[in-house]
């Protein structure tokens, strides 16, 4: 009923109050209430259902590699037959490995991961969870979607240009980047890509800033924001800050491709016996640098909004709050802060001195301080609790150990000495997947088991969720363990047959196994992706809050009207006021007036 | 119904690591197909066979660190998974709205804190200032490792003990690979091969270039990685140890392009006398028809 509620207009949005919706206002037509809608739910759904479909071809993209590695040169089975211009002979050559590798790593991370966290999760759960009745800048929220949508279409649009994607890794290091591929797209449709993301992410991230400084509810005060709304406040400033130099980086290597320009290509270069015409002396390290001082705060751009469902789940599933939410705060503060002073320790082998190293070694070793306190944090709350295995508790619960094993395994790789073995090895591979795959991505699983019923007035499905989880559960480590051991082994990785190795083929049976977790854990989305679409139009109808949770979102209708909120919200406590003496229930929430706790 | 599931997954999780057991008890160190040379030392899950003098040290850093992770890891999970049981829901239990004093917990991140910086400073500056700065002093063996899409050259300096200049204006890919200039009396008596010999005992000091891309200069048996960036002229330095004859691997650890997978080469440790041998044959018949 209340999905039909969508009044009010797109013009007269920029200024507006929760007052002014109501009478007066015409019905939008189809293509303004559900295309190009500002209003921050729509546009959070948008994110969220081309974020899946990316995050769903990003895999896709892998489950084929994942045949090249088990049984390298083999045709592939149905695939292979079914694209013959993608995979002459039915196999993958190694070009098309690296096409793949190159677009799995770019799709999951700039084209799923984030725009979920932050596009869909961001801007459904954030305005509610402060009381806003949308964000602070609703046109350039939707032209933010636009911007990353095109973004998408290029990406996915470079498959089919003459000479196939980008193949030069998700890092698309220099020279390497430039000198292949030449006078084709396939970089070229990469670099232009990347600076709609961007750019899209930038008009994000202040969109973000301004609404959670600008449009909190009366009596919420910061240290009254549920923990989301902190990472959200923190991910914005690192998008913020961290983004404009790697589009500076795109546009320059987009110049060294088509304009001649020599940014990051040294003089002498000979490839393939050709003498090429570069001079000036650019350096191709300090593409690395650039790129880099970026993509660490991406890494914890991919990590802290999932750290921040992760702790509301638990919080609402405890029926307690969160231990040390302070605590949690001032770290994932200081997280944020230090994410920008370790970016070199993905450069360690490139030929560092001891100055430098010693250097981003340290930090390295300092920004793992947090991390292990908020973890900490998280678990600790769980003692004394009135724990609820509900599925996205099931998820949140997982993602702990599974965030431990990929932040634990990170300090090999920081520190110089053991990351000589390690460095661009599998172990890289397996760590990294370990804090963004059964980490992040369980994350989101939570995320959306969770404020589904928000979004749709129904709940999904129990006992497809619990199965969704164990199989998940069990396959994503079958499918990422293993790497910890080859790397060990000295596998390097992006190799498209590591059987020409004697260590390579003395590890050949892991990375079957390997293999065959990744199909598994593919089969394993199965029952989730029926739950979802069933569950939009079938699941089981729920009031406004079946969690019993505390935090504003849960005070709106499900799914909310335009404006959100059927009354102005006011806040009187903190956001997690669960098992309060006194109340007869064993959670306070927010909104509610009454004794002070 | 629902153990009959549990059974499910548990069958396929244990054919899952017995296929991939297995296979790892199949495989052995064979030889790749393109070189036909047997590869020496042991190869399996865990590290590598360790040929290097040094290469104990990073050894050493990533045994304790695992063995540290691995205890942070159980101590923490047995708490977690105490919590899951204690703590669950039940009829008749409600959470304690009282938190707890967790003294332990600061202790814990201060002790971990504590352990990094010993590490840091204990493990890792030193080795790394040892491998980065104290070049050999014992007359080190000098070679020049050229890096191109997709192969290795190795240009050793000859009996004057030095390089000859390189010009890549002169770059011809079947007869002057690295552009070695013939006017250049340093370079009169140097010469280039795509095989890597070194003498067992001895320390040996690379410089690592690149023609074209970066790659990345990886031998896993030594624990040596560095990458060749173009434009740049990298130093490096190890010394194997003694009774380490054999042939080893080199590979490329930074993708540079469609054949990354294939960019192997081999080391070859030597006895003296097999490396004179060597090099006599290597330097024997005219550059012009050395390559066959």
């Amino acid at each position: 009923m209340a999905q039909h509620q969508h009044k009010g207009g797109g013009h007269g949005h920029d200024h507006h109050h929760h007052d002014d919706h109501g009478a007066g206002h015409h019905e939008l037509s189809y293509w303004r209430k559900y295309i190009f809608s500002v209003d921050h739910k729509i546009i959070g759904i948008q994110y969220g259902l081309t974020a899946l479909c990316f995050l769903f071809f990003g895999f896709s993209l892998m489950m084929i590699m994942r045949w090249q590695l088990a049984y390298p040169n083999k045709p592939i089975p149905v695939i292979g037959s079914l694209f013959p211009s993608f995979f002459p002979g039915g196999a993958m050559a190694p070009e098309m490995y690296n096409a793949f590798g190159a677009m799995h790593g770019t799709i999951m991370v700039f084209l799923g991961v984030v725009p979920m966290l932050v596009g869909a999760f961001g801007n459904y759960v954030m305005p509610l969870q402060i009381g806003a009745p949308d964000m602070a800048f609703p046109k350039l929220n939707m032209m933010s979607y636009w911007v990353y949508f095109c973004g998408g279409v290029t990406m996915l649009a470079s498959f089919f240009v003459k000479g196939g994607a980008a193949q030069s890794g998700w890092t698309s290091y220099a020279p390497l980047s430039v000198i292949t591929q030449p006078h084709q797209w396939g970089q070229t449709m990469w670099l232009i890509g990347m600076v709609f993301l961007i750019t899209s992410s930038l008009l994000g991230s202040i969109n973000f800033i301004t609404t959670i400084v600008q449009l909190r509810a009366k009596g919420l005060t910061m240290f009254r924001l549920p923990f989301f709304v902190w990472a959200q406040f923190v991910t914005s400033f690192l998008l913020l800050l961290a983004f404009p130099p790697l589009e500076a980086a795109g546009i320059l290597q987009l110049m060294d491709r088509v304009a001649g320009t020599s940014f990051f290509m040294p003089e002498g270069l000979v490839v393939s016996g050709q003498m090429q015409s570069y001079t000036g002396g650019g350096n191709p390290l300090l593409w690395q640098h650039l790129f880099w001082f970026l993509a660490h705060p991406e890494v914890y751009v991919l990590i802290l909004p999932a750290m921040g469902m992760v702790a509301e789940i638990i919080a609402s599933n405890t029926r307690k709050a969160l231990w040390g939410y302070r605590t949690m705060v001032y770290s994932i503060i200081f997280l944020g802060f230090m994410s920008f002073i370790v970016w070199a320790h993905h450069m360690f082998i490139t030929g560092m001195g001891q100055k430098m190293a010693a250097f981003f070694a340290t930090t390295t070793m300092i920004i793992s301080i947090p991390s292990v306190v908020i973890l900490t944090a998280m678990v600790i709350t769980l003692h004394g609790a009135s724990i609820r295995f509900n599925v996205p508790m099931l998820f949140a619960l997982a993602f702990l150990p599974m965030f431990a094993i990929g932040g634990l395994t990170g300090l090999p790789l920081g520190l110089p000495v053991s990351d000589i073995q390690l460095h661009d090895t599998y172990y890289v591979i397996g760590h990294f997947h370990y804090v963004v795959a059964p980490g992040t991505i369980f994350a989101i699983f939570a995320g959306i088991y969770f404020w589904f019923p928000k979004a749709t007035g129904r709940m999904m499905n129990e006992a497809l969720g619990k199965v969704h989880f164990v199989l998940s559960f069990i396959f994503i480590n079958v499918a990422f363990m293993p790497m910890f051991f080859q790397g060990l082994a000295g596998v390097s990785r992006r190799l498209a047959d590591q059987t020409g190795y004697a260590h390579g083929n003395a590890v050949q049976g892991l990375t079957r196994m390997s293999s065959w977790g990744a199909w598994m854990l593919g089969l394993s989305q199965v029952p989730f992706i029926i739950n979802f679409f069933v569950s939009m139009f079938a699941g089981r109808k729920v009031s406004e809050n079946p969690w019993e949770s505390t935090t504003l979102e849960w005070s709106a209708p499900s799914p909310p009207p335009h404006g959100n909120f059927k009354s102005t919200p006011v806040v009187h406590r903190g956001p997690y006021e669960y098992g309060v003496p006194g109340i007869a229930k064993d959670y306070f929430p927010q909104h509610q007036a009454g004794a002070e706790a | 119904m629902r153990r009959c599931s549990w059974r499910i997954f548990l069958a396929v999780v244990f054919g899952c690591v017995v296929l991939g057991q297995t296979s790892v008890l199949r495989a052995q160190a064979v030889a790749p197909k393109d070189t036909g040379v047997k590869i020496d030392g042991e190869y399996g899950p865990f590290l590598p066979t360790d040929i290097s003098v040094d290469g104990y040290q990073v050894d050493r850093l990533i045994n304790v660190l695992h063995v540290f992770m691995i205890g942070l890891f159980v101590g923490w999970g047995l708490f977690f998974a105490f919590c899951l049981v204690k703590y669950r829901q039940r009829p008749g239990h409600r959470a304690n709205s009282v938190l707890i004093k967790a003294k332990p917990s600061k202790y814990l991140e201060i002790a971990v804190a504590i352990f990094e910086a010993v590490l840091l400073f204990g493990f890792s500056i030193p080795v790394w200032a040892r491998v980065k700065s104290e070049f050999p002093t014992d007359d080190p063996m000098r070679v020049r490792v050229v890096a191109e899409q997709f192969a290795w050259n190795f240009h050793y300096p000859g009996a004057d003990k030095k390089f000859g200049k390189l010009n890549p204006k002169i770059i011809d890919l079947v007869k002057n690979p690295l552009g070695r200039m013939d006017d250049d009396p340093a370079g009169k008596d140097d010469f280039v091969s795509g095989e890597f010999h070194v003498i067992e005992g001895r320390s040996v000091v690379v410089e690592i270039l690149s023609k074209d891309v970066i790659h990345s200069f990886f031998v896993p048996v030594l624990r040596v990685k560095q990458d060749a960036i173009p434009g740049m002229r990298i130093p490096i330095w190890f010394k194997t140890k003694e009774k380490t004859a054999g042939a080893y691997e080199i590979g490329c650890a930074q993708l540079c392009g469609n054949n990354h997978f294939s960019m192997r080469a081999v080391m070859h440790v030597d006895t003296p006398e097999q490396y004179a041998a060597w090099v006599k044959k290597v330097t024997a018949p005219p550059e012009e028809f050395k390559e066959d």
